[in-house]
């Protein structure tokens, strides 16, 4: 067969797999389970991010993200199941898959006998990368690093310490991305510059797993969420349907009278004839008016507020709880 | 390794002639150990190769234990490296130290002594041998402390006694019975004794048994710490 015709069919193969959906997922997890002596880290995971995806990895302290970021890249290995990343267990086939993920871990580490380049060209080095400096320099470019890219690692900044973190887990162009806490402790305009950029190469094709303690920020740039307690998933879904299907809403009154004694559970808030109120679904908000309507109480003022990521964190690590 | 030359070369470069310096003072004049070979020439090997081994032990040790309590382990971790390209990175790095160490103090050794070189085949097989060895036993030690307290432990009460008691300074026959039959359990003994042969083509012992016990050791080491690091101890958890 001819060499043309060869690559022709070839390049059909990704069009193939997506119509059957064959194509591998980002990271997949299954059943993954590690135990700290008494403490069982993660207890039976489940987990499938697909390619392309922005998705937030969210829980409180000590709820296993860590320890579920760390088995997928190999700092540690699990007690049972199967982790893979692009299709490659990362036990079996740990060179393929850390070679497609990039890990920017929580913890400030750094080497402190070099400058920012060295360390990235080491970091290179690492992924058996000799000349890879336009890249380097593009990575440091946009992580506003370049006027100090001959800097000892140990003049800089915690701030920019950060930044030489992401840019090592970027330096092999890895197409998964995990960003364990990234913005911790970092003032706005890195922030700002890290998730420009970071979208960015989410839009250029990249799958983006991040942890963060700040829900504004997953609300704003992920699209799924998965919420950990205890070592278990406790909710899993696009952050849209967590938002509007677990939040409900709120709504802030201003009555001419009384509040009904039917609607005093739902008070949140109470300041002299203003009343706070939680419901459960927007619903909900019919048979609040009809009830006030019953009462004979008029409503002067009454705004509805979005619900937020943080109260659907707080709702649903309460339910784990209990 | 060159960024910190001064103490990792040089250094140590020094304090062997210090001990040429001192030694060589106090005992020439005393001690002939080899008919014919003078105390300090006789020296020279020793000290070469003591510091090699220290300088091999102290650089993959360090290493390892400097990256684990610094956290910058992680970046080799993370990495595509199987476990024994990470040993064979080490401790290839612990006899290029070693070996630099030892040809250093060679150097400087010259002005005051210029002992022979009768069978280089040999010197190189015990230096390259050496360094590998300590390189391995210094992976092993780095994996497993977890601080800095540990390692010192490991340096002064292990490698500082055995590197003293393998004939530095003496030949074995010198010893009392019970030192000669004890120091035959130090495996640093035939690693020196060996080397020394290449220089004088004397020694205490035949050059191909401590080739042999020399072997057997750095192969019993490279085997543990394979072993060690292919089940992630203390460093994947």
């Amino acid at each position: 067969m001819a060499w043309w015709t060869c690559c022709r069919y070839a390049a059909m193969i990704p069009l193939s797999l997506e119509l059957f959906n064959l194509m591998p997922p980002a990271i997949d997890v299954r059943q993954a389970r590690k135990r700290y002596g008494q403490l069982q880290a993660l207890d039976g995971v489940d987990l499938r991010i697909e390619q392309g995806e922005f998705f937030g990895l969210l829980g409180p302290n000590g709820a296993g993200k860590t320890t579920l970021i760390n088995l997928l890249a190999g700092l540690a290995l699990p007690d049972d199941g199967q982790l893979s990343v692009l299709g490659h267990d990362v036990v079996k086939q740990y060179r393929a898959s850390r070679r497609l993920l990039g890990v920017v871990p929580q913890e400030l580490a750094f080497d402190p006998f070099f400058t920012v380049r060295e360390t990235l060209r080491l970091q290179s080095g690492f992924f058996g990368l000799r000349r890879n400096d336009t890249w380097i320099d593009e990575v440091m470019h946009h992580l506003d690093l370049t006027g100090k890219a001959d800097t000892n690692m140990r003049r800089l900044s915690g701030g920019m310490k950060r930044r030489v973190l992401v840019a090592q887990a970027l330096v092999h162009k890895p197409p998964v991305i995990v960003l364990d806490e990234p913005t911790a402790g970092v003032d706005v305009e890195l922030r700002q510059s890290l998730w420009r950029f970071i979208q960015q190469l989410n839009r250029d094709g990249h799958t983006v797993l991040l942890t963060t303690h700040y829900l504004e920020e997953a609300e704003a740039l992920c699209t799924r969420i998965a919420m950990l307690k205890h070592g278990r998933i406790v909710a899993l879904d696009s952050t849209q349907n967590l938002l509007s299907s677990l939040a409900g809403c709120r709504v802030r009154l201003k009555l001419a009278g009384c509040l009904p004694a039917t609607l005093l559970p739902q008070v949140v808030e109470q300041t002299d004839g203003d009343y706070l109120l939680s419901l459960p679904s927007y619903q909900a908000l019919e048979s609040m008016l009809a009830e006030l309507r019953v009462a004979g109480v008029a409503v002067q003022e009454m705004t509805l507020q979005q619900p937020d990521l943080e109260e659907v964190f707080l709702r649903l690590v309460g339910r784990a709880v209990q | 390794m060159w960024k910190v030359g001064f103490q990792t070369v040089l250094a140590p470069v020094l304090t062997a002639l210090l001990y040429l310096l001192i030694f060589s003072h106090v005992l020439a004049q005393h001690v002939e150990v080899y008919p014919g070979v003078h105390y300090t020439a006789f020296l020279i090997p020793g000290l070469m190769m003591m510091a090699m081994l220290q300088n091999a032990f102290a650089n993959s040790s360090s290493s390892l234990i400097q990256s684990k309590i610094t956290g910058n382990i992680v970046f080799v971790l993370l990495a595509p490296i199987a476990y024994w390209e990470f040993f064979a990175a080490y401790v290839l790095a612990s006899m290029l130290r070693g070996l630099v160490v030892g040809i250093g103090v060679y150097l400087a050794a010259l002005w005051f002594a210029q002992p022979p070189l009768m069978f280089p085949i040999w010197i190189i097989l015990f230096a390259v041998l050496g360094s590998a060895m300590l390189g391995s036993l210094g992976v092993v030690a780095g994996m497993w402390a977890e601080k800095f307290d540990q390692l010192a432990g490991f340096q002064n009460f292990i490698i500082m006694p055995l590197t003293f008691l393998s004939g530095v300074f003496y030949s074995i026959h010198s010893l009392p019975p019970f030192w000669q039959a004890l120091s035959r359990f130090n495996p640093f003994f035939y690693m020196i004794d060996g080397f020394r042969y290449g220089f004088f083509g004397v020694s205490d012992i035949s050059p191909w048994v401590s080739f042999m016990v020399a072997g057997g050791c750095m192969l019993g080491l490279t085997l543990l710490s394979l072993g060690l690091l292919k089940s992630g101890y203390k460093l994947r958890y």
